[in-house]
């Protein structure tokens, strides 16, 4: 069953077309690594899938919801970590999470098992009274992704999520979301670093507002490596 | 519906831990209007004289006409720094979480500027209080009375501050706030003279603080200190509540132009 669906979408910036037309469909269960270049339109389209803007044209749907029609609904299954973080860091990591749960009219009572739980899967279970500005990036990320996870989405959308991470932290943090699609979630993870995506993971390739490719990442490829393709196709620095 | 309360709670209560982590903030808060109570009052009390005008029956010294607007004071500041803390929070990216709750964005807004305006009505009594110690003191149930008045205020205050944030896209643009919208709003108003003070020296001045919806904020606060209504002031800022709340509303649309390049 398709738990994200954009069909046609189009935006505009006054004259500039940011994004043109793009359509895809993406089952549960699945990665999905949008690969673009700055300026693609990968942001943009990342404020239109979380309705932080509204598009004139097109149609998104997050797990059968209408996001124009049905907004609550759409956004009540979609997990969002954004590029920059949105967190407070004087609060502690567990208020954190209750202000987050709140947001999404989560049910008080059961609310800090649930969130122990949503810690414990991602190892970070103990740092739950700490003050988020004692965490180190890496950790921040890891919190900001459980913290996702809180309302139990069924669409999980990550905003290039590894920026400013080191390599462990990134590879980390790209294991424990390719086991989360394992698991049944619709992941659509945006990045412009190609060692992020995997042979058999599936693949948007953005630009210029339209998509390039929208396959399987080795059948897109073939036998030249992703980078040298995408160089290749977008003529920019990855 | 369920929810809306907790959502309402989680996010007055993120603006009070937020206030109580910056206790300079609470005391740059107090020492604002108290200065202008305890130095600017007392300079000009002997310049300026007064005459019985309503609400007062007697006689008042400076000290006292002034506390109204003072109170006042503290909600317009509030309210442009709970603006500044918007401008923050979309460029530090805490926006977008609040604005990707599956709430209505209109309630989402509506209780971040609760949160702040009650964060403000804390402050107006932490000054009344420190007043009242310097035996600047208004009827006791006047200090009741006024508490509808400071919630009124401090949100049409707050509203601006929403309308305005939406249009600020820096941090650094905010001195031009202080500039352009909180000098002139407070002085251009009855805060710190009477109306019939100002008409003296210019009708076209008596005409602009006439119009001036803080000049309302702080006959409304006046009034109710001493158990009276002003009506024509409760109305004005009634009427410029709503239409400045519909304005912050359609500002955070996303369907609107406004967020495009900042949110």
């Amino acid at each position: 069953m398709a738990e994200l669906e954009v069909r046609d979408l189009r935006f505009r910036y006054g004259a500039k077309q940011a994004l043109d037309g793009v359509s895809f469909v993406r089952p549960e269960g699945s990665f999905c690594a949008l690969l673009g270049p700055n300026g693609a339109g990968k942001s943009t389209l990342v404020s239109l899938l979380t309705r932080l803007l509204v598009a004139p044209e097109g149609e998104i749907a997050i797990a059968g919801h209408d996001l124009a029609r049905a907004p609550r609904r759409a956004l009540a299954d979609l997990g969002v970590v954004f590029q920059q973080p949105t967190l407070d860091l004087n609060l502690t990591v567990r208020q954190n999470m209750r202000y987050f749960a709140a947001l999404h009219g989560l049910p008080r009572r059961g609310l800090d098992a649930r969130i122990d739980a949503a810690l414990d899967r991602l190892d970070m279970a103990e740092r739950a009274q700490e003050r988020v500005s004692a965490l180190n990036g890496g950790h921040r990320r890891r919190m900001e992704l459980a913290r996702a996870l809180l309302h139990k989405p069924r669409v999980l959308l990550l905003d290039e999520p590894t920026v400013g991470l080191d390599a462990a932290a990134r590879a980390a943090i790209v294991g424990h979301v390719h086991d989360l699609a394992d698991e049944g979630l619709c992941v659509l993870w945006t990045t412009h670093l190609t060692d992020e995506v995997r042979n058999d993971d599936h693949l948007l390739v953005l630009h210029e507002g339209r998509l390039l490719a929208d396959g399987v990442t080795r059948d897109i490829c073939g036998q030249t490596p992703l980078l040298d393709w995408f160089l290749d196709r977008t003529g920019a620095a990855a | 519906m369920t929810g809306y309360w907790g959502v309402a709670r989680a996010i007055m209560g993120r603006e009070f831990l937020r206030f109580v982590h910056q206790r300079e903030r609470f005391l740059a808060a107090l020492v604002r209007p108290l200065i202008w109570l305890l130095v600017f009052a007392a300079g000009f009390r002997a310049a300026l004289g007064l005459s019985i005008i309503p609400p007062y029956q007697t006689y008042i010294t400076y000290e006292t006409y002034i506390v109204p607007g003072l109170c006042a004071m503290v909600l317009l500041f509030n309210g442009m720094q709970s603006s500044l803390s918007l401008v923050y929070d979309r460029e530090m990216g805490s926006m977008r979480l609040l604005l990707t709750s599956p709430f209505p964005r209109w309630w989402l807004l509506f209780c971040r500027l609760l949160g702040a305006t009650l964060i403000s009505v804390l402050q107006v009594y932490a000054f009344l209080g420190i007043a009242a110690l310097f035996d600047i003191t208004m009827p006791l149930w006047g200090y009741v009375a006024v508490l509808p008045g400071l919630v009124l205020g401090g949100l049409m205050l707050g509203a601006l501050g929403l309308v305005l944030s939406s249009f600020i896209t820096q941090l650094e643009n905010f001195a031009g706030v202080m500039n352009f919208v909180i000098f002139p709003m407070f002085f251009l108003s009855s805060a710190l003279y009477p109306l019939w003070k100002m008409a003296e020296s210019s009708e076209l001045l008596h005409d602009i603080c006439a119009f001036n919806p803080f000049t309302h904020v702080v006959e409304l606060i006046r009034f109710l200190l001493y158990l009276q209504i002003n009506w024509s002031a409760l109305a004005w800022v009634l009427g410029s509540t709503a239409v400045l709340a519909a304005l912050a509303i359609r500002a955070y649309d996303p369907s609107r132009a406004l967020m495009k390049r900042k949110g």
